[in-house]
């Protein structure tokens, strides 16, 4: 009986890979845990191997076939003998045909990758006729990494994987080979150690970038970062601090459950003497990124796994960067102000879509920084639209938006015309069950019903 | 407590054994005198003396260079006196004023002298470990050859970080001694209901790192421990520990009986081994210096103390707006 080869999920935020190389043929009789392709993935080239014994009948997938989706057939397995049935699928047909239907039985219950992203409206944070590439973010935050170190001796990596294996999320891609061991440094698994080590280097003057395989871990090194690196310029009256970003994905990815899946924003944004970035778009990746390899004091930088594949207009200059505490307008509107930072973006952008149609306009901001945060652009946005959805996937006490609100309660009151509604992640453990996960993350028909709601809709 | 037998041994010179009983006659009366100021309640807060402890930091600043860095946690005065910076400078951090170090804003615990390469003054117990190897690190990153003394007490010496840091502090060759103050109690616990081996210099051997114990009362066996384990850093073979053995007088901070041990203990030690004693025996016997010549240097030492007590009562307040100033530094 034939066997349809399905294109496998090889890591947990993975929607789409491509199928590198095949290994085997058609004809070839292969066994189970035989190697029969080699899979690309957003992170690694994975060797994929077989589960049924057989013969391979039919490959629908060629090699070198990009943006294969999750569980489309990729080839045809056949008993010995047995002729391939006519209503397998063919080659040709396959990758297109599956890509569509493949992205509703997607897991991770994200948007998926290649939605069309809205243009920029208001900020503009590089020049018009300036000419843009389409860039992920990962790539963004590698150049963002390589130019400062082309340019700065002192600016140097470390962290688990980012050197030998060139990153576990392939950010730091190719820098090895740049910039040599000395400069690109693979840590044992000690983020406590490791953060300390580096808070060191920067005192002693260096500018370490220290990658946190994810933000989860670093909770380990809260203390070299709130008690060395933080406090460090203010108890010694100036004389000495910390130079230095601590980098790397924070927040939800996908069923990796509770104790890998948290959003630490309003953590860090609490400390004075941190600065915070969560970039959402590409361009923002890179341009901050780079402000914070510049800037004198320690910056907490949160990237997200789900958005490391995006693609962004990313501009083409010789030295962009972004100024912190800056917010971006992605979208003028007049009903409401959706205020949001990181992967929150995704969910405010495209309730602002649906609200559109409903003839509901949304301004859109980006907050890009959390320390410090653009209040004048906040507070201009509400006096105009007199409502305010503040959107992020951190818990919901003391978040982000409970500070906004607050903010805005003080110096906005009279502008306000609805209380000012955030929308968080729930009040409980990430869960690992699909279905459950997708409850605790917020959602875009979240956003859009509490424009409704504030807008009295 | 190791046998008294490196000070005949030591070809230190009569100049060198007075500067040594200077310099630690300095750190005793600036703790006496901050004992005194904490009691008035002109310094507030945790306040950790130094007192019994002073051969440390001398004898290892003897075997220093210039340029060399050193790190220690809140019990800081003594390191701070011995490499060099003003008293004045932190008895007025001390009293909290803006002629400090930090201006006032960090205390007893928290000082640092970006001159004379002192970073710290850390208030969490082993958090200044691997800092001190990152200090190593980004010196063996320039290759300016220089090494970092990075101090901790017995009680530190039971945090995970500390072994993370020998961890890579030997993988990666770092220029880093390890001093381990082991002056026997962590806060109220005795070393031996705190710490499962009796001798923490060996905690290196599993990861490769050599180390030995050394006589702490005795400034000349300090140094002499102290230049091996520079020039063991300095020939690129990676970290050293030393585990000097010490004692100190006074309580954990000045808020503490020291209920833990008994007052004989501690009358044993002031009587028998005591490290300025030493050597003032040591100058006198050796006629290298009269009985009245030890005495001017007491006036010197006094006066200083005194100055530096003059200048942190007098050194006004910080100013209201220094509440907000050195949160951030600014770009260049």
């Amino acid at each position: 009986m034939a066997t349809e080869i399905l294109m496998p999920a090889l890591s947990p935020t993975m929607e789409e890979g491509t199928l590198a190389k095949w290994l085997v043929k058609e004809g070839d009789a292969v066994n189970s845990g035989d190697i029969l392709a080699e899979i690309e993935t957003d992170k690694a080239t994975m060797e994929f191997e077989a589960v049924d014994e057989g013969v391979l009948g039919r490959i629908l997938v060629p090699e070198g076939t990009q943006s294969v989706m999750v569980n489309t057939p990729i080839a045809v397995l056949v008993e010995e003998g047995e002729a391939v049935p006519d209503n397998a699928p063919t080659s040709a047909a396959a990758p297109a045909a599956q890509s569509a239907a493949a992205v509703e039985v997607a897991p991770s219950g994200h948007a998926e990758q290649d939605a069309p992203l809205p243009a920029l409206r208001l900020t503009q944070d590089w020049p018009q006729d300036t000419p843009v590439t389409q860039q992920t973010v990962r790539e963004a935050l590698r150049d963002a990494m390589a130019e400062e170190m082309r340019a700065d001796e002192e600016v140097f990596l470390m962290g688990e994987e980012v050197a030998e294996y060139q990153g576990a999320y392939k950010i730091s891609q190719g820098l090895l080979d740049e910039f040599g061991a000395r400069r690109v440094i693979d840590t044992p698994i000690t983020e406590h150690g490791f953060a300390g080590v580096a808070v060191g280097a920067a005192f002693g003057g260096l500018k370490p970038i220290v990658e946190f395989m994810t933000f989860n871990f670093a909770m380990q090194a809260m203390d070299q970062i709130v008690n060395s690196a933080a406090k460090t310029l203010y108890m010694s009256g100036g004389q000495m601090g910390a130079p230095m970003v601590f980098r790397g994905p924070n927040g939800a990815a996908a069923r990796v459950a509770a104790q890998h899946s948290q959003d630490y924003a309003a953590w860090y944004a609490h400390i004075p003497g941190l600065k915070v970035a969560m970039p959402y778009s590409a361009s923002d990746a890179k341009g901050l990124l780079k402000s914070a390899i510049r800037d004198p004091n320690p910056v907490i930088f949160l990237e997200n796994e789900i958005l490391y594949g995006r693609s962004f207009d990313v501009p083409q200059m010789d030295d962009f960067t972004i100024p912190f505490g800056k917010a971006r307008i992605w979208r003028e509107g007049s009903d409401v102000t959706l205020v949001s930072f990181g992967i929150g973006m995704t969910y405010a952008l495209e309730a602002a879509d649906k609200l559109a149609d409903d003839g509901i306009s949304a301004e859109v901001i980006d907050l890009r920084t959390l320390r410090p945060i653009d209040y004048d652009t906040l507070l201009a946005s509400v006096q105009k639209t007199n409502r305010c959805v503040t959107i992020e996937e951190g818990f919901p006490v003391a978040s982000i938006g409970n500070h906004l609100s607050a903010y805005l309660m003080q110096n906005a009151f009279d502008w306000l015309d609805a209380p000012v509604i955030n929308l968080t992640g729930k009040d409980v453990p990430m869960p690992y069950a699909a279905n459950l996960e997708k409850l605790a993350l917020v959602t875009t028909q979240e956003v859009v019903a509490a424009v409704q709601k504030v807008t009295y809709k | 407590m190791a046998a008294r037998k490196a000070a005949k041994a030591s070809n230190v010179s009569a100049t060198e054994l007075t500067q040594y009983y200077r310099d630690m006659l300095l750190i005793r009366r600036f703790e006496e005198k901050a004992g005194q100021l904490y009691g008035m309640g002109l310094i507030g807060g945790f306040c950790h003396l130094y007192i019994g402890q002073e051969a440390v930091v001398v004898g290892l600043e003897a075997a220093a260079d210039e340029g060399d860095k050193r790190i220690t946690s809140y019990r800081d005065h003594g390191h701070m006196l011995a490499c060099g910076m003003d008293p004045n400078g932190v008895m007025a951090e001390l009293t909290g004023r803006i002629g400090g170090y930090s201006k006032g804003k960090g205390g007893s615990m928290h000082m640092f002298s970006a001159e004379k390469h002192f970073y710290g003054g850390h208030g969490i117990v082993g958090a200044q470990v691997p800092i001190g190897a990152g200090l190593a690190f980004a010196d063996k990153y320039k290759a300016n050859g220089r090494v970092t003394f990075t101090y901790f007490g017995d009680g530190a010496a039971n945090q995970g970080q500390v072994y993370e840091t020998f961890n890579m502090a030997a993988l990666w060759d770092l220029p880093v001694v390890f001093v381990i103050e082991n002056n026997q109690y962590a806060m109220g616990t005795a070393m031996k209901r705190s710490t499962s081996t009796p001798d923490i210099y060996t905690r290196g051997e599993a990861f490769g790192i050599p180390g030995e114990a050394v006589d702490g009362m005795d400034v000349m066996a300090v140094k002499a421990a102290g230049e091996k384990a520079v020039a063991h850093c300095r020939a690129g073979k990676g970290p050293y520990i030393l585990e000097v053995k010490t004692y100190r007088y006074r309580g954990h901070s000045m808020s503490d009986p020291a209920k833990y041990r008994t007052r004989e203990e501690v009358q044993k030690m002031r009587e028998e081994r005591d490290p300025i004693d030493h050597v003032r025996d040591l100058l006198l016997t050796g006629k290298h210096a009269s009985e009245d010549d030890l005495k001017a240097i007491d006036k010197e030492i006094k006066a200083i103390v005194n100055a530096s007590a003059d200048f942190a009562r007098e050194s006004p307040e910080p100013p209201l707006d220094e509440l907000y100033t050195d949160i951030y530094a600014e770009a260049n």
